[in-house]
């Protein structure tokens, strides 16, 4: 448990330190969490949401107006994101496909 | 941290033949350090393995194995069974065996163990096998959705019943069985060399891993067309021909199970990550995802990234854009 904030440890999500094995206050994933971030910032932005990290430990998703929740794995994360945004967030949704592959095209 | 218990999960049609292959294992001298949970313990007809009834539900059997009656809920048996081991009032025992309901669909007992924190420190997911009956599987994939949801979750599959079914019948179920799931191992029931205690054994080495992930990935006939169902199943296989990003793959992934989850019925990829040296293989089905694996090498000279998906209701070309498109591989042409 952190003394700080009180939060107890979890097992480390499926999804994270897959490339570089390692303990999770290390360059190596202080990387991974920046570049999950980014990646996140990319796919929520069309929700109107952005992602920080959070403590190395969590991330927060924020609304424009400043809603905000923490989560602490990606896992967690769809569902507030869904919650703050009040719409689904379907990676099929057809216009947010189209979206992205014209970002990758430009 | 001690090691986690396995819990294998045996699944299938009520008379598909899983009490009958739960009869084998428990007689298999192999598996003695079993605890074994089912739904009825009079129906599996323990007489002859019996050395002492423990309390009203839960008797020992002469092998070691301990076997408990599941009343209600999975969870609080295993919980009672842990606890139970731990005040040494049952023997130890290395390994859970688990007897799933005949209509039910399994994935909600493995969920509940993926889900329960108190349960998921102790126990981890183990094997998955299915039991069909080749006489009746044309028909209980008409009618019965959680057929299809039996067979993808399988990592192995048992075909019962072939003593009263003829040639073609058998060709049909196979051939319905690997449209589902064209990677687990389908094994006879009445195969004199049937080993029911190497049904449960997990792949130990990156040897035997790396030809596991190679038998699920390899991209072959069966998955150069989609192999539609009448369920709505289909299964097919992406290939990438540039290493995968893991950061992105895995916001998509959870991105997917969030939404389409309980649509997507197995997932399961041999990938070559960017930054990584080593292959890495994940496993997942529905909303549960295992823990991903480094393999020490690739099971041959193919080293391109393989993701095969068991799905249900989902279209392909969707799921296959999205992905892509996540992963900025998005061909050049609209």
């Amino acid at each position: 448990m952190c003394g700080l904030c009180g939060i107890v440890g979890n097992a480390p999500h499926w999804s994270e330190g897959v490339p570089a094995p390692s303990l999770p206050d290390t360059p190596a994933r202080r990387r991974e969490r920046q570049e999950r971030v980014r990646g996140l910032n990319r796919v929520l932005s069309p929700f109107g949401l952005t992602a920080a990290d959070w403590q190395a430990h969590a991330y927060v998703i924020a609304t424009r107006t400043g809603r905000s929740e923490i989560v602490d794995n990606t896992a967690h994360l769809w569902p507030a994101a869904a919650r703050l945004c009040g719409k689904p967030c379907d990676p099929l949704d057809p216009k947010l496909i189209a979206r992205l592959e014209a970002e990758v095209r430009r | 941290m001690t090691e986690r218990l396995p819990l294998h999960l045996i699944s299938g049609f009520l008379g598909s033949g899983k009490t009958t292959l739960l009869q084998r294992m428990l007689g298999a001298p192999a598996l003695g350090d079993s605890a074994v949970l089912v739904n009825e313990l009079g129906e599996i007809g323990l007489d002859h393995h019996l050395l002492r009834h423990i309390d009203g539900e839960t008797v020992l059997l002469r092998n070691g194995c301990v076997c408990c009656t599941v009343r209600d809920d999975l969870g609080a048996a295993l919980k009672d069974l842990l606890s139970r081991r731990a005040r040494g009032e049952i023997p130890g025992f290395s390994r859970v065996i688990v007897e799933s309901t005949g209509l039910a669909d399994p994935v909600p007992i493995l969920s509940t163990i993926a889900a329960e924190p108190s349960l998921r420190h102790h126990v981890r997911i183990g094997r998955v096998i299915t039991t069909v009956d080749a006489v009746n599987a044309g028909l209980q994939s008409r009618q019965q959705p959680e057929f299809a949801s039996q067979i993808a979750v399988a990592d192995r599959i048992v075909l019962t019943k072939t003593d009263i079914a003829d040639a073609g019948t058998i060709a049909a179920a196979m051939a319905q069985l690997r449209l589902i799931n064209p990677g687990a191992a389908i094994d006879r029931a009445m195969a004199p060399d049937l080993d029911v205690a190497d049904l449960l054994a997990e792949p130990q080495t990156s040897a035997a891993l790396s030809a596991e992930a190679s038998a699920w990935t390899r991209p072959s006939a069966r998955f150069q067309a989609v192999a539609a169902h009448d369920a709505g199943v289909q299964s097919f296989c992406m290939v990438f021909d540039r290493p995968i990003d893991w950061v992105t793959l895995g916001i998509w992934l959870t991105m997917l199970l969030h939404a389409h989850g309980e649509r997507v019925l197995r997932v399961k990829g041999l990938l070559d990550i960017a930054g990584s040296d080593y292959p890495v293989v994940i496993n997942g089905v529905q909303h549960v995802m295992h823990k991903p694996l480094h393999l020490d090498a690739w099971p041959d000279e193919d080293h391109r990234s393989r993701l095969v998906f068991i799905l249900r209701d989902l279209p392909r070309d969707l799921v296959e854009r999205s992905c892509l498109a996540f992963l900025g591989l998005v061909p050049a042409y609209a």
